[in-house]
């Protein structure tokens, strides 16, 4: 049924529909409505979850790390110091390839200090092992976390959804949120193989010599490999039941674009619409929306570029002495690749600063006017 | 697309307004986007809230900035430097005030009494009456777009207390808006 939410709510009502039945998480804004709704379903009776309070986020993904490892499926949200909190046992969760799935609600990483939004808390995890997904709308919020917890639980790697503080959790629009047995059937019970047993006992995780650790780090890259796969079908799964179709990589426009741009979540919402409207007046520009950072859609990036095409990436985060995460991401790609494009490097909407059409429009002035610098980073909308 | 800015204070129910006129405007059958002024909200501090509603998914996502049409919870904030700006020179506004308002010229302005309707039918309390739904159902009136029967349902389905007093206001405030000419 459709039914007018905001971003947080779509996340709450897609764990309550998955079933989840362990649940532990900590407040921050702007994730706390995520854990607020989801106490009181658990609290109601409404969703049979255990739900775990604790006195840190860091406490918050140990208690899942133990949940999940009983076999159960699992789930909890956070923002930007409490995903910073988790660090060290988000390398844990992926190392025991423990499903569990986490919303991160961008926010930007203080210091000074900030509620708002920037994509620099989840982009800094990137070496934590956990696929990540980046969304623009609460339909997709909505759909890619009951998608995640299906890709999660096959590969047994965990899996991270973000989407913009404010900019998407707390906006309200229309989700068409599907019905507990429609989600069953995509969504079955997780059945894990191996999980902590009375009857059965066994060590995981245990001390590792230097004679199995490489394999078992082979053994996880071999599991982001297979993901692309994993994560194709299910979309194609999805598709079929749902009629919503979605790709790691979307191109809009791009076919007989001069200039495309790069972005993601809820920055790219507004930059395709700054390009529909540009189109209007005969601008030959595009936009290729990317959703997954992790594992990354090289071949996908590959294939929806075009030779001689200006390209610029649009990176609301930063990482000092190099940055935006996503412009290097995309350059070491296509270095790989032995494409010689250039990438223009764009810095906007840091902290909260509100992303513009008139801003994409001053990107797409640089890239077609030559007067962005390939050399350094071109700061949109910075106070000099 | 259309536009729409609540400017109201921390108490009246600015925000909550924003959300029962997006469900209002989703039962007509509209695409639509709320959210408000991103920030902490604090008891008589100025609160904004936003909602843009078109016939097609919007993607826009940025805060609006000229509006097309005001919604003044609290009269004061009309007086500010900051409001002018922040709406078109035309825009369509409608302000909680028993008195008409100098110097808005080029707005077409309307007024309802929205705080004496909260107070008669009890919503909030006698220093901080919760005026949302009263303005609301005065802005239907002066709306071509709203259509009364859509917002009264989206009040019912929002408003979880004082359900039927929130619907009388609204019903109170349809009937007792004024334009300025």
């Amino acid at each position: 049924m459709r039914q007018v939410i905001s971003g947080n709510e779509a996340t709450s009502l897609a764990v309550k529909l998955a079933r989840v039945a362990a649940i532990s998480a900590y407040p921050i804004t702007p994730q706390t409505t995520i854990s607020e709704k989801l106490s009181e379903i658990c609290g109601s009776g409404e969703l049979n979850a255990k739900f775990v309070k604790v006195e840190s986020e860091h406490s918050a993904m140990a208690t899942l790390i133990g949940a999940a490892s009983t076999g159960v499926r699992t789930f909890t949200a956070t923002s930007a110091q409490g995903l910073a909190l988790m660090h060290e046992l988000l390398f844990w969760a992926s190392g025991a390839r423990l499903p569990i799935v986490l919303v991160d609600v961008n926010r930007a990483m203080a210091a000074p200090w900030t509620i708002w939004c920037d994509q620099t808390d989840s982009l800094a995890q990137r070496d934590t092992g956990w696929l990540q997904f980046y969304c623009w709308s609460n339909q997709e919020i909505f759909d890619s976390i009951i998608c995640s917890f299906k890709i999660a639980e096959e590969l047994l790697v965990p899996c991270m959804v973000c989407y913009d503080g404010f900019f998407s959790s707390h906006t309200y629009e229309a989700v068409d949120v599907a019905g507990q047995s429609e989600v069953d059937r995509f969504l079955p019970p997780r059945k894990a193989e191996y999980f902590l047993d009375t009857k059965n006992p066994q060590t995981f995780s245990g001390g590792t010599l230097p004679g199995y650790f490489m394999e078992f780090r082979y053994k996880l890259q071999q599991a982001f490999d297979r993901a692309h796969g994993v994560i194709d079908r299910t979309y194609g799964e999805f598709a079929e039941q749902f009629g919503r179709k979605y790709d790691n990589i979307e191109s809009y426009f791009t076919d007989d674009a001069e200039a495309v741009l790069v972005a993601s979540g809820s920055a790219a919402s507004t930059a395709l619409h700054t390009v529909r409207k540009l189109r209007l007046d005969g601008k030959k520009v595009g936009l290729l929306r990317i959703r997954q950072l992790r594992p990354f859609p090289e071949q996908a990036l590959i294939d929806a570029l075009k030779p001689g095409q200006q390209l610029g990436v649009l990176d609301r985060n930063l990482s000092p002495g190099t940055g935006g995460v996503f412009t290097q991401e995309i350059r070491a790609a296509l270095g790989r690749q032995g494409k010689n494009q250039p990438v223009y490097e764009f810095v906007a909407g840091l902290g909260g600063r509100d992303i513009t059409e008139n801003d994409i429009k001053t990107i797409f002035a640089m890239l077609g006017n030559g007067q962005g610098d390939l050399t350094q980073i071109n700061w949109v909308g910075l106070k000099t | 697309m259309n536009e729409i800015t609540f400017f109201g204070r921390g108490g009246q129910g600015a925000v909550i307004a924003s959300e029962i006129l997006a469900e209002a405007y989703f039962r007509d059958g509209y695409h639509v986007q709320c959210f408000p002024s991103f920030g902490v909200e604090r008891r008589g501090a100025p609160v904004t809230a936003f909602l843009r509603y078109d016939d097609e998914f919007i993607y826009l996502r940025s805060q609006i900035y000229q509006a097309d049409c005001g919604l003044v919870l609290a009269a004061g904030i009309v007086q500010a430097s900051t409001f002018r700006p922040s709406i078109k020179k035309d825009a369509v506004i409608l302000v909680n005030s028993s008195q008409q308002i100098p110097n808005l010229d080029g707005l077409r302005v309307s007024y309802v009494d929205a705080t004496a309707i909260a107070l008669e039918y009890g919503l909030g309390s006698q220093a901080q009456p919760v005026v949302n739904t009263a303005i609301l159902g005065a802005f239907a009136k002066i709306d071509d777009t709203l259509k009364l029967d859509n917002l009264l349902g989206a009040v019912a389905s929002k408003v979880p207390q004082k359900t039927e007093e929130n619907l009388k206001a609204v019903e109170q405030a349809y009937k007792s808006v004024k334009s300025s000419e």
